[in-house]
């Protein structure tokens, strides 16, 4: 059986273990339906080109975990943050650990989607929330929906501003041989308030794992968002990151992408912004080897006028290693005096490495400001040279050069013990000790 | 301390050293000085170990070792310095940094420890204020934004840093103002003793009324056709290098 077949078919075994009358099993069936007529993507979609899922969806996978192996914190402390303040939703093998997570209901809900589903409390949220931008046409998104039933769900409510980051930890232990997880997010960040959250998903051991996650943020009125995706996993793994970014008036949402791991990672990241006087940021830094692939397809929304986008996306490809980057901008007419900047800047490190990178403008309004760029390149010879006489040996000049070209973009992650991690995984990244702390 | 002999060498099969020979003994200053494109900067380059450079003959001897072969930072690592004419930048590594890893990576090459960070935060500091260099600057990142002035000073306050036995220095006057040129200049004098050499490239006389040569070599078409004192350098900056051409045709 094929496995798209499987997902189908699992679907009523599913319908056992959840709350049927809830009313957003209507988006469930309604979603599955949708699947079912869409199927998983190919290179025949124009945003699928240069990535391809057939050698993922021929194999077979668990749809749900089979033993409950618990995990033990020192197993994984290491992919954490060390604030133990802050709050963490942990899932292993897609199902939340209570143990290994901090979360809260005072002041504000950090928490997993499963109890916001079970309890009345959260009915009129979700139900102004749920699924509300996720759009009908992208079958991936349509799977995960279907199959909705655990993930974070984080309430900040109005004025609140969490001091410490929320990290939500995917954790995937390898007990099965092969697994395919669909995380469903939900983040809303109500008027005046302010959160940070980390995003990372880390298998344990080497194994087939697929993650085909979505992640819905609403930000609404002067909510600021900070959003970071550590991708830095096994070369086992595969990622699906579809995220939908929703914002009203006066909002400023930034989301890093920091993809250094994995074998395959497509990040499907949207915004759209639905008031005036919004800032949207998108930024990234993508180092690959071996034969990782990482596809970044972005769209910015623009439906509404004086609003800014900002995005620069740096990659930085060895070995056999392949990037993307489909960055789409629309502005619709009357979106005027939209400010939108694109940039994504490649540098292969071996001539086997391969970058393909498409901007995508669609402006109907007169009075814009757009502006987009893409470069791929070698690091510069002469800097290279530069350094060595100053006695540093090749590998090491290298290094650092390539550590200078991708730094831009971390000098607008704000959290210092978060920049300090990304510094260290890039250093290690890179295979040197730079003889300095970065 | 540097010996080369009859080099010649090329760039992409255009040929530009054809011949030179120079010889600096420890603690000598020399100078070169040649129009445009006559292969001053090259031959900087050349020393340096440039990689883009090929040398089809000849030798250099750098403290009576060939070095032909060395790579840049093995050259480096023996002694031998170069400040740029454009210094590169290189974002999110700053000036302190960055010279903390030249010297420990020097250091590590020669088998050495780190140096440890109160010495090094020690001669930093003593380096900085020999070229008037503030600490503000050395927490920026290198080169990034710096004027022409102060991309100069920092590539003497890196030579100051290596204690380098041989310390080329490529136009390191152009784009001076007279105040910059003179706190450069200080530094290298600083700098100078009787065990270390200076071969300073210019274009103009002015830095060498600060940096006073020993010897004073004029580099045209890949050759040096004359060499002499400090006079020299005077001779030239009156009548320019047209007399010059004609003896040497």
């Amino acid at each position: 059986m094929k496995f798209q077949e499987k997902l189908l078919d699992s679907f009523i075994a599913f319908e056992q273990d959840i709350d049927l009358l809830n009313p957003i099993h209507t988006d469930r069936k309604d979603a599955l339906k949708r699947f079912e007529k869409q199927g998983f993507p190919s290179k025949k979609d124009e945003s699928w080109k240069y990535t391809s899922l057939k050698s993922i969806i021929q194999k077979n996978y668990s749809l749900s975990s089979k033993s409950d192996k618990s995990v033990e914190l020192r197993d994984v402390k290491k992919y954490f943050l060390n604030d133990l303040d802050s709050f963490k939703i942990v899932f292993v093998d897609g199902i939340y650990s209570p143990f290994l997570s901090k979360t809260t209901h005072d002041g504000m809900d950090i928490c997993v989607l499963s109890a916001a589903l079970s309890k009345d409390k959260y009915k009129s949220t979700l139900k102004k929330y749920f699924n509300q931008i996720v759009p009908k046409d992208e079958s991936l998104a349509s799977l995960n929906t279907s199959y909705t039933k655990e993930g974070a769900y984080i309430y900040i409510p109005k004025g609140v501003c969490p001091e410490d980051p929320v990290q939500i930890m995917h954790i995937s232990t390898g007990n099965q041989e092969s697994i395919w997880l669909q995380p469903r997010n939900l983040i809303i960040a109500d008027k005046n308030s302010k959160v940070e959250i980390i995003e990372r998903h880390q298998s344990l051991k080497d194994h087939s794992v697929v993650t085909n996650s979505l992640t819905e943020i609403y930000a609404e009125k002067n909510a600021f968002i900070d959003y970071y995706k550590i991708q830095n996993d096994l070369n086992t793994s595969t990622l699906i990151d579809n995220t939908f970014i929703s914002q009203q008036r006066d909002s400023n949402v930034s989301v890093h992408t920091f993809s250094f791991g994995g074998k395959l990672t497509r990040n499907n990241l949207n915004f759209y912004q639905k008031g005036e006087n919004i800032q949207s940021t998108l930024k990234g830094i993508t180092i690959l080897e071996s034969n990782q692939h990482v596809d970044h397809n972005t769209l910015v929304n623009h439906e509404q006028p004086n609003c800014e986008s900002h995005q620069d996306y740096k990659g930085i490809f060895s070995d056999r290693s392949v990037g993307v980057f489909n960055g789409k901008i629309m502005v619709k007419k009357i979106a005027q005096k939209t400010n939108a900047f694109q940039q994504n800047n490649n540098i292969l490190i071996d001539n086997n490495s391969k970058v393909n990178t498409k901007p995508q403008l669609e402006i109907f309004a007169d009075d814009v400001k757009c502006s987009h760029g893409c470069t791929v390149g070698q690091l510069d010879k002469e800097a290279l040279f530069y350094l060595k006489t100053r006695g540093i040996p090749e590998k090491e000049a290298k290094a650092l050069l390539t550590y200078a070209f991708a730094n831009n973009i971390l000098e607008s992650v704000k959290t210092p013990n978060l920049k300090r991690r990304i510094n260290s995984l890039i250093a290690k990244k890179l295979g040197v000790n730079l003889g300095f702390d970065l | 301390m540097l010996e080369i002999n009859n080099l010649h060498c090329q760039i992409e099969d255009k040929p530009i050293l054809k011949g030179i020979n120079l010889k600096i003994n420890k603690g000598e200053i020399h100078a070169i000085m040649g129009p445009n494109g006559s292969g001053k900067s090259t031959l900087a380059n050349v020393i340096s170990g440039h990689e883009d450079y090929e040398v089809t003959k000849g030798s250099i001897y750098f403290k009576d070792q060939e070095i032909n072969e060395l790579s840049p930072e093995e050259r480096a690592h023996e002694g031998v310095f170069l400040s740029f004419q454009y210094p590169v930048e290189i974002p999110g590594v700053t000036v302190t940094n960055f010279i903390k890893t030249a010297i420990n990576e020097s250091r590590k090459s020669k088998g050495q420890d780190e140096m440890p960070s109160s010495e090094m935060l020690k001669k930093i500091r003593e380096k900085a204020s020999l070229l008037e260099i503030d600490s503000n600057f050395l927490s920026r990142s290198l080169n990034q934004g710096f004027s022409g002035g102060e991309k100069k000073r920092n590539e003497i306050f890196q030579m100051a840093m290596m204690e380098p036995e041989l310390a080329v220095l490529d136009e390191t006057d152009s784009g001076l103002d007279i105040d910059a040129l003179k706190i450069v200049a200080n530094g290298v004098i600083k700098c100078s003793n009787e065990n270390n050499s200076v071969l300073v490239i210019t274009h103009y006389q002015r830095l060498l009324d600060y940096i006073v040569p020993d010897f004073v070599h004029i580099v045209m078409d890949g050759k040096v056709v004359m060499s002499g004192d400090k006079d020299l350098a005077k001779k030239i900056e009156e009548i320019g290098y047209d007399w010059l051409k004609k003896d040497n045709s």
